[in-house]
């Protein structure tokens, strides 16, 4: 890297280019995976219709672009309509992701008609829902109705798998079932492990020899429907030898906006200790994205450790991600130990080697004179 | 798919859109959770594809408003491209 790169984080950052809004915790579903706070506000502390507007202004103004509406369920938020009207009105590209639980025509229509350009259809049940969806009763059902709004009022109909041990080894059922739904594109993202994922990560983290038969899976069925359903796989970063480049390097082109108005660098990012965070209520998004000090802390890479700090790689993957680092080392400043290079990296393999013996007793172990079930896990 | 001539009306894809970004000093295209920048040229040809004009009708408004003759290689490359990647679509 230039020496005149290398003073970036004095130099003034672009602009928060996409802007997630968080817009409630609140979810009908109750997924063991789901990688929001496991201490979420109450809904009493969610932002008004009038502070979201007023974020989105902002940011546009700032040269946000694209807008992200998850959650929780969005749809829960009965002003959801109105959030994509003015974000449509502003010049952002709208993308919904939702579980379709209450989506129903009336609500597609009007989102619709309000200028939501692009939904992102999420399969993120618990295990017994997942036995439903496998064994096509009302989940599916609810999926497949959701599914043909999508498809008949123009959108491309994209859905959204997350993966765990539970659940990888019905790859090959996921993607027909995906076909038969009608989808256009299917994301089989593997669980990251944060917030309830990683209290569950014990139970969640699939076996190397699950993952390598999911892909075998995955690229038997790609070859098969050709460009009719695209495919996209995403790894656990627990099996790699580098780390995902973490949003870009933190502070970089991303902003989420948690229900009650605390404005993180990532969504995740509310664990790393030290930080204060500001809140929407309280400060411009202009002052929080140049200004604050927790915007501006993991810019550049003043903050690194070794080995990141002097590694040829860093401004590729920006050391990884900073609460994988916390997570599993303690210190949010160290390289994220999925790295090889970590002297941590021991803690994902032994995690890694944990999980496929752990993995072996989906069916119940048996020694000779001597049963011992395993819990199913 | 129809395939490209001067007599096509080429169109922004289904599920892209086409602005101009003050912050980014450019045109931009945007799609699910993505953007790309575009130079001059790419947003003059792009700007132009609104589903009623015909190629033939595209390059010589550019020809005219650049005051460049032969132009017609160029642009047609491009629209191919364009079209290839679902920038661009033919509306019936
Ligand atoms: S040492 Fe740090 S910068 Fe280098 S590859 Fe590993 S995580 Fe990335
Ligand atoms: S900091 Fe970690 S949790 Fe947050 S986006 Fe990056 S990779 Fe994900």
């Amino acid at each position: 890297m230039t020496a005149e790169a290398r003073q970036a984080p004095s130099r003034r950052p672009g602009p928060p280019l996409w802007l997630l809004l968080e817009l409630t915790y609140r979810c009908p579903l109750h997924c063991v995976f789901c990688y929001n706070p496991t201490d979420f506000p109450h809904v009493a502390t969610e932002l008004d219709t009038g502070e979201w507007l007023r974020v989105l202004r902002e940011a546009r103004a700032l040269g946000a672009v694209q807008l992200g509406l998850s959650g929780g369920e969005p749809l829960v938020r009965n002003d959801l309509t109105a959030i994509v009207a003015e974000a449509h009105r502003l010049g952002f590209y709208t993308n919904l992701t939702t579980s379709g639980v209450g989506l129903t025509e009336e609500r597609l229509a009007a989102l619709k008609d309000a200028g939501l350009d692009h939904i992102q259809l999420s399969f993120q049940d618990s295990t017994p829902a997942m036995n439903d969806f496998l064994s096509s009763t009302h989940t599916f059902e609810l999926k497949s109705k959701v599914a043909a709004l999508i498809k008949k009022y123009r959108y491309p109909m994209v859905l959204n798998v997350v993966l765990h041990r539970l659940n990888i080894d019905h790859v090959e059922e996921i993607l027909a079932m995906a076909e038969r739904m009608g989808a256009e594109y299917v994301e089989l993202a593997n669980t990251q492990y944060y917030g309830w994922a990683w209290l569950n990560r014990a139970q969640l983290l699939p076996s190397r020899a699950q993952l390598l038969r999911a892909e075998q899976s995955m690229r038997r069925f790609r070859a098969l429907v050709g460009s009719r359903l695209r495919i996209f796989f995403v790894v656990p970063d627990y099996f790699e030898t580098r780390p995902k480049p973490c949003m870009n390097g933190l502070g970089r082109v991303f902003l989420a906006i948690a229900p009650d108005g605390v404005a993180l660098p990532c969504h995740a990012a509310r664990m790393l200790p030290g930080l204060s965070f500001p809140n929407v209520r309280e400060a411009s998004i202009e002052s929080i994205w140049y200004d604050s000090a927790a915007f501006n802390h993991y810019r550049g890479e003043e903050w690194m450790k070794e080995p990141c700090r002097s590694c040829p790689e860093r401004s590729r993957d920006f050391g990884g991600c900073r609460c994988q680092a916390y997570l599993l080392t303690g210190d949010a400043a160290n390289a994220d130990p999925v790295c090889d290079r970590s002297p941590h990296h021991h803690l994902v393999t032994r995690a890694v080697e944990q999980a496929a013996a752990a993995a072996t007793g989906g069916q119940p172990l048996l020694f000779r004179g001597l049963r011992v079930r395993k819990g199913a896990g | 798919m129809e395939s490209l001539s001067e007599a096509s009306c080429p169109a922004v894809g289904r599920g892209f859109r086409l602005q101009w970004e003050s912050a980014q000093d450019a045109h931009v295209l945007l799609y699910p959770e993505g953007m790309v920048k575009l130079n001059p040229s790419a947003a003059a040809i792009l700007t132009r594809c609104d589903g009623a004009r015909t190629v033939a009708d595209i390059i010589s408004d550019l020809e005219r408003v650049y005051s460049i003759e032969g132009l017609g290689e160029d642009v047609l490359a491009f629209l191919r491209l364009a079209l290839q990647r679902g920038w661009l679509e033919f509306r019936q």
